[in-house]
């Protein structure tokens, strides 16, 4: 019985807002609410916003991903439970800047250090890659030539060419580097080649037609079309390197997020290991939502 | 002079293939006026685009020659305005920016930025585009995309005016409208064009003269049928018209009696 008022109240100021039943129920009030006041607003109320599912099933998401997590981590092994975790998480974050000798130093130096190693040999793949892309897509026979070797080398795993950048270079760090450089090439190399070969014919025919320069063709054609598909070749690339140099940072030491995720296993300090692995996730997902705003700005669709 | 201004004197065109040569035009000869309006029309498959294209100069031709105002035709040449089929306008250049670009190659070396800029506002302005100089193509109707494809190909002030089935991805009332600006825009430019269709009214209501092409293979030139209705031409007026009609019917008869069985 007590639950009978309060649905009443909860049910009547949807109401005001149907439209057109309104302005009837204001001539007429007291018609309006005798006849029609336990049908119409039960339709209303199954109404919810078009963004609360949006919203709410991330949520549930990653509730349902932490109570595991703490089932889990209660169960019994070494697993931290995430409160724990939580806390350690603050601990660290609160001071990411820190500089204790070389190998101890705070997760923001060691997040921007991998990200530096990824900025460079990321870069100087671009820099070999497109300009390859583009010769290998637009002249058949360099794409003979260089068919083979990249069938080849494509699927070997980045850190195989780990041991040939420690004795080309004899240092950690360009190794490292090296290792992202050649991770990132074949993703720019192959996605501008497939650019360049699919660039419309029309555009060609225009080309052609007009009898434009090789350089004018090159601006105002072959780039501009090619363009949506090299980001996507970059986007690739930052994604295979952001997961690679972790791998690369374990093996070489030094500073960087890699290899304060082994630190930290030597220290047996599982929760910064967690905390990396979230780490890590984050920046990725924010390299990779950068790129995705990049390749919106540049498509001409 | 005037009377051979576009000159196509014997040309045949044999492709390679797997299976052997196929020849798919043979011996093709047709002179064309000064000013005059020409239509190819055929089945699909006669080698009309073949033609229009070894006229553009993307293809060459096996055999034959191509002269334009005396001067052989020996590859593309923005001597000749080109409408393709499907607009091909540059997707990521404004409609300023895709006249711009055929401007600038035509007159870029010998004109100020001011009259460059002019040409293309005033090319524009022909086919009534001036207030979507800065969308782009992805922005505009299909027809508007394809009479910004015919303002570029007038922008550079042409010899002549190659068509290719300009018309053919409209529909049926946007062609018509379309139809009607080419018709004036011709009258007011006096261009000579060379127009490839397969639609029976079009060739009669924009043409001087249609070229019957027969089927393929060995596509060659079946009839030529001067329309010299009076211009200007008003399509309403002249679907009554008796001329017309006999001129229609003539066109109709050559493509579905005499060509059709080997169009079936």
């Amino acid at each position: 019985m007590s639950a009978r008022p309060a649905i009443v109240h909860t049910l009547k100021p949807p109401r005001v807002g149907i439209g057109p039943a309104d302005t009837s129920a204001q001539l007429h009030p007291p018609i309006n609410q005798a006849t029609s006041a336990p049908e119409k607003p039960l339709y209303v109320r199954t109404k919810a916003p078009a963004w609360l599912p949006q919203v709410l099933a991330p949520v549930i998401g990653i509730a349902l991903f932490v109570a595991l997590w703490a089932i889990l981590a209660k169960a019994g092994g070494r697993l931290p439970d995430p409160v724990s975790t939580w806390h350690s998480a603050v601990d660290v974050f609160s001071n990411p800047f820190y500089k204790k000798g070389p190998n101890d130093q705070g997760i923001g130096w060691n997040v921007l250090t991998s990200l530096g190693r990824v900025g460079i040999g990321f870069g100087a793949a671009a820099l070999v890659g497109i300009p390859l892309g583009f010769m290998i897509g637009r002249f058949r026979f360099f794409s003979d030539m260089a068919a083979p070797i990249i069938s080849i080398l494509k699927p070997v795993s980045p850190l195989a060419w780990l041991p040939i950048g420690l004795m080309v270079f004899k240092a950690a760090n360009p190794a490292a580097i090296y290792v992202i450089f050649i991770c990132s090439l074949w993703p720019m190399i192959v996605n501008t080649a497939v650019g360049v070969r699919h660039i419309p014919q029309d555009c060609l025919n225009v080309a052609r037609v007009l009898n434009l320069s090789e350089w004018t063709i090159f601006r105002k054609i072959l780039f501009p079309a090619v363009l949506p598909y090299m980001i996507t070749g970059v986007r690739l690339s930052i994604g295979v390197a952001w997961l690679v140099i972790v791998a690369a940072e374990m093996l070489t030491g030094g500073i960087g997020i890699g290899f304060w995720v082994w630190d930290e296993w030597n220290n047996l300090n599982v929760q910064h290991i967690i905390i990396a692995i979230f780490t890590v996730g984050i920046v990725g997902l924010a390299l990779e939502q950068a790129m995705i705003v990049l390749a919106r700005r540049f498509s001409y669709e | 002079m005037s009377e051979r201004y576009l000159q196509i004197d014997k040309v045949r065109m044999v492709f390679e293939t797997r299976k052997g040569t196929f020849c798919a035009l043979e011996e093709i000869s047709l002179d064309i006026r000064a000013g005059e309006f020409v239509s190819l029309i055929g089945h699909s498959g006669c080698g009309k685009s073949t033609l229009l294209n070894i006229v553009t100069g993307l293809l060459e031709p096996s055999d034959g020659d191509i002269f334009l105002a005396n001067r052989e035709i020996t590859g593309p040449g923005p001597d000749r305005g080109v409408v393709f089929q499907n607009h091909s306008l540059l997707p990521w250049l404004t409609c300023y920016e895709n006249v711009q670009l055929a401007v600038e190659r035509v007159f870029g070396a010998a004109e100020k930025k001011s009259a460059l800029k002019e040409r293309v506002h005033r090319a524009l302005e022909l086919v009534q585009l001036g207030h979507a100089e800065h969308k782009y193509p992805h922005e505009l109707s299909g027809g508007m995309k394809q009479r910004v494809g015919i303002a570029r190909a007038l922008s550079i002030e042409p010899k002549v005016l190659l068509l290719d089935e300009p018309f053919g991805a409209l529909d049926a009332l946007t062609r018509a409208h379309l139809q009607d600006e080419l018709m004036r825009i011709v009258a007011a430019t006096g261009s000579t064009v060379l127009m490839v269709t397969h639609d029976v009214d079009e060739a009669v209501l924009l043409s001087d003269r249609v070229v019957m092409m027969t089927n393929g293979p060995a596509a060659t030139i079946g009839g030529i049928l001067a329309i010299d209705l009076p211009r200007p031409r008003d399509r309403i007026a002249l679907a009554g018209n008796k001329q017309y009609v006999a001129l229609r019917t003539e066109l109709l008869e050559f493509l579905y009696r005499r060509q059709i069985r080997e169009a079936a």
